[in-house]
């Protein structure tokens, strides 16, 4: 009699290993996915810290000075860019000109060394994208960095996902407001009635017909 | 045997293919060796990927010290009238005042009173566009405050461009007489222009 090669637990082993590997498999799948998403990822929502205390919520929604104030190639350019020293010193020079949390932007403006930022939206640099084209076709500030004007320290209002460009490329009509209110921190995209958003979509000739998801209008 | 390895080792690296899921991190397409606007840069001296212009050079084409529309002066005189380029019409003083407030309106206020948030704020005295003197001011002379600036007040040439500039100066000109109805004040030519804008 040969022996015996398989013990008889085997058995009770392999029932249990067919169901626990692919449950393994996916639990790392889906735990990969969820990391992929969760904020700790993709850092939406977390605030940054930066050299100065910069506050949104106090230059925005309590001083009332416009995007364009400070991120002044918005309207012409690729990049909203970031405001040079000169652009803090125009105020700075004059107010709160004893203040320590301003002594970088001194320093920056008499020796002439950049204040380096640290980057809050960056897509990565096989992705093409402008601002000029939203902000004339009427994307507004807020749809795309979230309510900007309530934040001390900028975070990130979502992952920049290609799924979220797609989304509203696909169907425009849900996030366009008109021209002049670009700018308005509290406009409300859905206040407009969505028959009179489609219009605007006819108003601003925004191709309706694919173009604007296909690869190349992203990756050039 | 034809097997160099057993087959019992090979199983035991049968765990080594999911190694390939970390392979899925490498970045050298997302971070590529070129700049991008506003990047630093460990290259050039002074940390900056966008390049100032070398000392005592301009930029071709951007050296017009002749054009009215760039300076705002001729022969090394303020100019009093928009320059040919610039039409006045409602679309001009409409674009006009969009720039003004977001440029000017924070010192200045919406009514050009020198009563803006930063002026209630702090101790920045802005003067009032509402004076005899900045009345029958040459329209040259906002054109260049708003470009090079004046004693406090910093430029704005290298933030708007000349022709909205001009456009701001259109919209000093309308808003002062929104504030003075009294039109006699103005350089005739104003007059008609501004009436004729609004
Ligand atoms: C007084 C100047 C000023 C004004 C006005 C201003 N910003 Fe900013 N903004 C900055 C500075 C400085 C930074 C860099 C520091 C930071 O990220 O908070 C910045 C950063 C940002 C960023 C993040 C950029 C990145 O990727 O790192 C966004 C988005 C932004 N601003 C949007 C806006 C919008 C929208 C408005 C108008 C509602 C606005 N800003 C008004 C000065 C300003
Ligand atoms: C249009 C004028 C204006 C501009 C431009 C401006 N600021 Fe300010 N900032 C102010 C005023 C006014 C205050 C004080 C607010 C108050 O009195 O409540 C202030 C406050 C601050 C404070 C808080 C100071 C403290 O001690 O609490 C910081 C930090 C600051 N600004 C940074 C910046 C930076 C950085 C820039 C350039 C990107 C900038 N500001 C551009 C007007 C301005
Ligand atoms: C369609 C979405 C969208 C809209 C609308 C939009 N942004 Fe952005 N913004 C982005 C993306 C995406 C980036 C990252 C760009 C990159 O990494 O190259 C960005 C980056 C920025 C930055 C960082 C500097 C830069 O230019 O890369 C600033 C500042 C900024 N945006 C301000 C604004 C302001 C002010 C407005 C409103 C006038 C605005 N954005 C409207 C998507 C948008
Ligand atoms: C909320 C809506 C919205 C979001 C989000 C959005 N876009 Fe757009 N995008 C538009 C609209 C509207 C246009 C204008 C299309 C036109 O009229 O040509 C446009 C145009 C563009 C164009 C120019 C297309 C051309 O004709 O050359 C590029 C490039 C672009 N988007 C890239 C992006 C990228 C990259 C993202 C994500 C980071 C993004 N967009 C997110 C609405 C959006
Ligand atoms: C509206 C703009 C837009 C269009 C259109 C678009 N993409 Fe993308 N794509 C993006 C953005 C933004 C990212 C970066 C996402 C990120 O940072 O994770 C991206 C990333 C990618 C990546 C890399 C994914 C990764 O995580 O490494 C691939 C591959 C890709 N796109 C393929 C395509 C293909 C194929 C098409 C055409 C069917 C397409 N894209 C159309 C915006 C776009
Ligand atoms: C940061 C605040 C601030 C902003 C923004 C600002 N100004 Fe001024 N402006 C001043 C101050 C302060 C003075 C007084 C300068 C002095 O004589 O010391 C002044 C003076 C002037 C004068 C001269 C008035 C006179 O009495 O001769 C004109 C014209 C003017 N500004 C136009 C503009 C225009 C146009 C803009 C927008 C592009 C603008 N300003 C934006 C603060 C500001």
């Amino acid at each position: 009699m040969s022996a015996q090669i398989f013990s008889r637990t085997a058995n009770a082993y392999l029932r249990v290993s067919l169901i626990a590997i692919p449950l393994l498999l996916g639990g790392i799948i889906a735990a990969l996915i969820g990391l992929y998403l969760s904020p700790w990822y993709t850092e939406a929502g977390v605030a940054k810290a930066q050299p100065i205390a910069f506050s949104h919520a106090h230059h925005v929604s309590q001083l009332k000075i416009d995007c364009r104030y400070c991120h002044n190639t918005v309207e012409r350019a690729a990049t909203a860019g970031f405001p040079a020293t000169e652009t803090c010193m125009s105020c700075h020079s004059q107010v709160w000109t004893t203040s320590p949390l301003l002594q970088p932007v001194r320093d920056s403006y008499q020796n002439n060394t950049p204040i380096i930022w640290n980057r809050i939206y960056d897509l990565p640099a096989f992705v093409y994208f402008n601002h000029s084209i939203h902000v004339a076709k009427g994307v507004g500030c807020t749809t795309c960095h979230g309510q900007i004007q309530t934040m001390a320290l900028t975070a990130k209002a979502q992952p920049l996902y290609m799924g979220w460009c797609l989304g509203c490329h696909r169907d425009p009509a849900q996030n366009i407001r008109p021209r002049d209110q670009i700018f308005n921190v509290d406009y409300d995209v859905q206040s407009l009635p969505l028959a009179e958003r489609q219009q605007l979509v006819v108003d601003y000739k925004i191709p309706t017909d694919g173009r604007l998801t296909n690869c190349y209008t992203c990756h050039r | 045997m034809t097997n160099a390895i057993p087959n019992r080792v090979l199983t035991r690296l049968l765990w080594l293919p999911l190694l390939l899921i970390l392979s899925a991190c490498h970045i050298d397409m997302y971070d590529q060796a070129k700049y991008k606007p506003n990047q630093p840069s460990d290259f050039f001296q002074d940390g900056r990927a966008m390049r100032a212009p070398v000392p005592n050079t301009v930029a071709l084409g951007s050296f017009r010290p002749d054009s009215a529309l760039a300076t705002g002066k001729l022969n090394g005189e303020l100019v009093t009238d928009l320059p040919p380029e610039i039409t006045l019409n409602a679309s001009l003083l409409a674009h006009g005042q969009i720039v003004f407030n977001a440029y000017c309106a924070p010192c200045h206020g919406l009514a050009g009173d020198g009563q803006g948030v930063i002026a209630n704020r702090g101790p920045l005295v802005v003067p009032s566009y509402h004076t005899d003197r900045l009345r029958t001011m040459a329209v040259g002379y906002f054109f260049d405050v708003a470009t090079n600036g004046i004693n406090r007040m910093y430029g704005y040439g290298a933030r708007i461009t000349a022709e909205d500039r001009w456009a701001v100066v259109a919209y000093i000109r309308a808003l002062q007489l929104s504030q003075n109805a009294n039109v006699k004040a103005l350089p005739p030519d104003d007059q008609t222009k501004v009436k004729a804008g609004q």
